[in-house]
């Protein structure tokens, strides 16, 4: 395959690779003025990389996808889907930016700075490599850069101690996970003498041995640290909390789903013959971020921590697709993470939206109290995204955990399952907290009137999708998830 | 399409769904009218799904089928038993509305909304004819009542709220489990298929007791029947009609639906677990009702002693047992309704519900007294009344089964007279001896438009018990030879004696003739 018949198949990260360095360049000589334009064409270079990503997705010629540089990259559905789901997330971000930094800004002699948008094309190039890689070396290029411009995003308000203090953690126990992915990766290089996944499959089609079981827990180890799985939890609280609220908007979504779906790739093209190898493990890490992320929210008073705690739960059960090992639950674990990106943005931008008379951001559950006499519309949707979250029908969250649990079910792992959705109990407690603050306590009239349109645009288009309207779009999500399922399961 | 031409189900939930997302921005009292208008509208139609039930033709009628969901589909179609649950929901929603009218003064519109959203519900849990449809419906049920407990409930109604909503969500989460595994293994997800798949017996244990989870809890059966009465006492007076009325039922629906004709074998099996706590339960939770000071939380005791009534009718196994248990379903919708709905009546004017508080109300409320004393009869269990047809068939199927079952069980009637006839002789009867109740007035015409039609079903169904029965009968014969494979064997077999041997003269066989008779 040629050079250019591999950049044609690379386009979306052209473009976006293209676009942000230009960017760049415009924040460097038009500094702090220049945001807003910066801003409004990153969110432009987005869109055409996701009309570039959609084509793939949907035009017939591409079916198939193909392999660019000799094996390095692979264009299929499947990356073509995470990584419009990831385009989503990042130009959703970007368009709730401004109107955060220009509060922060009153406090903190802060303002939105122009490479806030750069950074986040950036990183948003780094989870397209991710999502495309079908070797190791690819990994890891595009998880580092979006690790590096991940962590600077966290301390992006510099003169916040919170923030700064996020970025600091994100980035020690980041590169942590990075030294442990690539010790992994040198050890599976070692014992199979290839870097590419396919290589590595076949290697392993007769037996692994320790030495190569080793590299594949200490990549499933590193990998489990940026999907922010327990045991490799312990940041993703703080880095949520301390984190700008448009930024941890960001890291709660596009990041997720580029690290969940590099796990998939990972574990079905890289060890698809040694299943049982990583299952166990799977199967752990997935009950055990079930059961950590529901415990530990129950005693949070700071919403975006609650939130963080509702990821953990939800990367667990998005993982018991995983564990099922099989296309079912591939493609479930697609559903629900598009599921999850809606409401996991829609909660994000709730929160975004809860200031108080002064401008000041309000992040307090206590303070959210009687906020459905104040504001009927924000605590709707508030409720709506919190009883979605906890799976309960008729809410279209409750579609995902289905989709993973019947995958389970298939797979017979029936006390897996039947555990797994048992705790998901414990996580409706909190959810129900949050709805009984708002609904239920006196009003606290703490949080006014939002002035901003484009966020209860954002939050309305949100809620719609997970309320019971989301049914009808349950066909064709699972058509298409089917397929870019089939396309990760290329050699079975 | 069905026999009306237009999909009348889809109507009758479209209906309430609507209006209720309407009455959220509506004004307080726009709220109120646009809500009685949707519930009336549908029982309108639910009558002219009565009058066009074809009785003893196709057992699915008004069926509906669009496989818009792709793992599911929208199925809808009734039969018989499902038939009568719809009525008494949409019988009982225009009561609701009504007993909420002045009742409620903040936030009506979410409120109203709340029970709109219920009764769509409601009529799609009975309706659904797919699994997991049901399972939608079925769960879904727990948002606007938490909401329902929570926003307008009582002083302790956080607490109330939480343990209804986990309590019941617990319960019901393996289910799904089992519902996917059936699926999975039946390779559909229609409901009446699946009422004739043949699962595995070792399987169909399994299965069963994760249905029985679901069920036991909504029931509710002793010993997870704690969660009611905390949520009937917190709840607003329709909250508790519809808990009782409606809600209460979902848990008997989902035996006679799924546990008995899907899992025969395991039915079978679990039938000294069913019947044990069901005994339990009939002695245990009247005692308790007995010694009861709130008014609310007597009835709520006695409901789950009537529900363990409901338990072991079904699992007789016979043709009595279930009609009759099906028809103490029915009466103890309309009966513990209008009892909350009585509760309601005074808590309005005195705003307690301690029992002590009361006395003499048959002197100053002569109407309100005989209407409490009819709905008190009818919940002992008194001939003419619909109590009585229910509890006897139900004890009669029973009987035909295992004496000693029957046996207690039938102590749960002598005890219901006790507690109800103690609560009614410390309400009604006696001297007006607090000042506040000889201020309180008879009932008004709002609250009698809402009592009245109750006690008159009442009195139909305890006299002529056949028009609720006859849409039944063809399907509890379809169940009943469904399960009759499992059938336990009854402890009471009649087996014919032999007959002495004949002694010769006149006087042997004067006696023979003798004992014949």
């Amino acid at each position: 395959m040629s050079i250019i018949s591999s950049l044609y198949l690379v386009a979306p990260e052209v473009i976006l690779s293209i676009g942000s360095m230009i960017l760049l360049l415009v924040c460097a000589w038009g500094g702090a003025k220049s945001a807003r334009i910066v801003s409004i064409l990153a969110v432009a270079t987005l869109f055409a990389a996701s009309a570039v990503a959609l084509d793939f997705l949907l035009n017939p010629s591409f079916a198939d996808g193909g392999d660019a540089f000799f094996g390095q990259y692979r264009l299929d559905k499947f990356s073509s889907l995470t990584k419009l789901l990831i385009y989503i997330a990042a130009i959703v971000s970007i368009i709730i930016a401004p109107r955060f930094f220009e509060n922060a800004g009153v406090q903190r002699s802060n303002v939105m700075r122009p490479e806030y948008p750069v950074l986040v094309l950036l990183a948003t190039t780094g989870m397209g490599l991710m999502v495309s890689a079908v070797d190791l070396l690819t990994l890891y290029i595009g998880l580092e850069l979006n690790s590096l411009a991940a962590y600077v995003l966290a301390s992006f308000l510099r003169n916040d101690e919170r923030s700064a203090e996020a970025g600091l953690k994100y980035f020690v126990l980041g590169a942590l996970a990075s030294g442990i992915l690539l010790f992994g990766m040198s050890l599976l290089y070692g014992f199979t003498g290839t870097t590419s996944f396919n290589g590595i499959n076949q290697a392993f089609e007769g037996g692994i041995g320790t030495g190569a079981l080793f590299g594949l827990i200490f990549v499933l180890a590193g990998l489990a640290f940026k999907i922010s799985a327990v045991p490799f939890h312990m940041w993703t609280p703080d880095v949520y909390e301390g984190a700008p609220t448009p930024v941890t908007t960001f890291f709660a979504t596009a990041p997720k789903v580029a690290a969940l779906a590099l796990t998939m790739r990972v574990a079905v093209e890289a060890f698809g013959s040694q299943v049982t190898a990583w299952q166990q493990i799977i199967i752990f890490i997935a009950l055990a971020s079930i059961v950590v992320g529901a415990v530990g929210a129950i005693g949070q008073t700071n919403i975006k921590r609650l939130l963080a705690y509702s990821s953990i739960n939800n990367v667990g059960f998005i993982l018991i697709g995983l564990a099922a090992a099989n296309k079912a639950g591939a493609s479930a674990m697609l559903v629900y993470l598009i599921i999850y990106v809606a409401m996991t943005l829609g909660s994000f931008i709730a929160v975004l939206d809860m200031r108080d008379a002064q401008g000041n951001q309000v992040e307090e559950i206590s303070s959210l109290a009687g906020l459905s006499k104040s504001r009927k519309g924000l605590a709707a949707a508030m409720a709506i995204f919190m009883f979605s979250l906890a799976g309960i029908p008729p809410l279209f969250g409750f579609w995902g955990k289905f989709l993973v649990f019947e995958a389970a079910v298939q797979a017979d792992l029936i006390i897996l399952a039947a555990i797994g959705i048992a705790a998901s109990v414990i996580g409706a407690f909190y959810y129900l907290k949050v709805i009984k603050v708002i609904y239920f306590d006196e009003p606290a009239d703490v949080i006014v009137e939002s002035d901003s349109r484009v966020h209860m645009v954002l939050i309305a288009i949100f809620a719609l999708f997970v309320s019971p309207l989301g049914y009808l779009l349950a066909r064709p999500l699972s058509n298409i998830a089917d397929q870019a399922a089939n396309a990760l399961f290329w050699a079975f | 399409m069905n026999e009306l031409g237009f999909p009348i189900l889809s109507l009758m939930l479209a209906i309430p769904t609507i209006a209720a997302v309407v009455c959220l921005f509506l004004s307080a009292n726009s709220a109120r009218w646009m809500a009685l208008m949707a519930t009336l509208a549908n029982l309108a139609l639910g009558i002219v799904l009565w009058l066009n039930y074809d009785i003893g033709g196709a057992q699915w009628q008004f069926t509906e089928n669009a496989p818009i969901f792709g793992r599911f589909s929208w199925a809808l179609g009734i039969d018989g038993i499902a038939l009568m649950l719809i009525m008494l929901s949409v019988f009982l929603m225009p009561i609701c509305i009504g007993a909420s009218w002045e009742a409620i003064q903040k936030r009506v519109g979410e409120y109203m909304a709340a029970f709109l959203f219920m009764e769509t519900l409601m009529i799609g849990v009975f309706a659904a004819q797919d699994i997991f449809l049901f399972y939608i419906f079925f769960e879904a049920g727990l948002i606007p009542m938490y909401l329902i407990i929570g926003i307008w409930g009582g002083a302790d109604r956080i607490y109330a709220s939480y343990k209804f909503f986990l309590y019941t969500l617990l319960g019901s989460v393996l289910m799904l489990i089992a519902m996917l595994w059936m699926t999975n293994q039946a390779g559909t997800t229609d409901i009446p298929t699946l009422m004739n798949y043949d699962f595995a017996p070792e399987a169909q244990t399994w299965l069963w007791l994760a249905f029985f989870a679901s069920f036991a809890v909504k029931m509710p059966m002793w010993p997870v029947h704690t969660w009611l009465p905390d949520a009937h006492v917190q709840a607003p007076t329709a909250g508790s009609v519809i808990l009782a009325g409606v809600l209460l039922k979902l848990g008997g629906y989902g035996f006679i639906r799924f546990s008995l004709p899907m899992f025969p074998e395991a039915s079978a099996q679990f039938v000294w677990l069913i019947f044990g706590l069901s005994m339990v339960a009939v002695v245990y939770t009247s005692l308790v009702a007995l010694v009861q000071h709130d008014m609310k939380k007597l009835i709520a005791y006695s409901s789950v002693a009537h529900m363990a009534i409901v338990t072991v009718g079904l699992f007789a196994f016979n043709k009595q047992g279930l009609e009759g248990a099906m028809i103490v379903m029915l009466s103890h919708g309309l009966v513990s309704g209008a009892l909350f709905l009585c509760v309601g009546v005074i808590y309005d004017r005195l705003h307690t519900r301690e029992i002590d508080r009361y006395g003499g109300l048959s002197i100053n409320m002569p109407k309100y007294a005989l209407l409490f004393l009819l709905f008190t009869m009818a919940s002992i269990g008194l001939p003419g009344t619909s109590g009585f047809v229910g509890e006897f068939l139900s004890l009669l199927g029973i009987y035909k089964v295992s004496s000693w079952v029957a046996l207690v069980c039938t102590t749960g009637i002598i005890l219901g007279a006790g507690y109800m006839l103690y609560l009614y002789r410390r309400v009604a009867y006696g001297d007006l001896v607090h000042e506040d109740v000889k201020a309180m007035s008879d009932l008004s015409g709002r609250e009698m438009a809402l009592l009245a039609p109750i006690a008159a079903v009442v009195l139909w169904m305890g006299v002529y018990p056949e028009s609720f029965l006859a849409p039944m009968r063809q399907d509890i014969t379809t169940l009943e030879a469904r399960i009759a494979r499992a059938q336990p064997q009854g402890d009471a077999q009649i087996t014919m004696g032999t007959p002495k041997k004949e002694e010769k003269g006149e006087h042997g066989s004067h006696e023979a003739s003798e004992g014949g008779h």
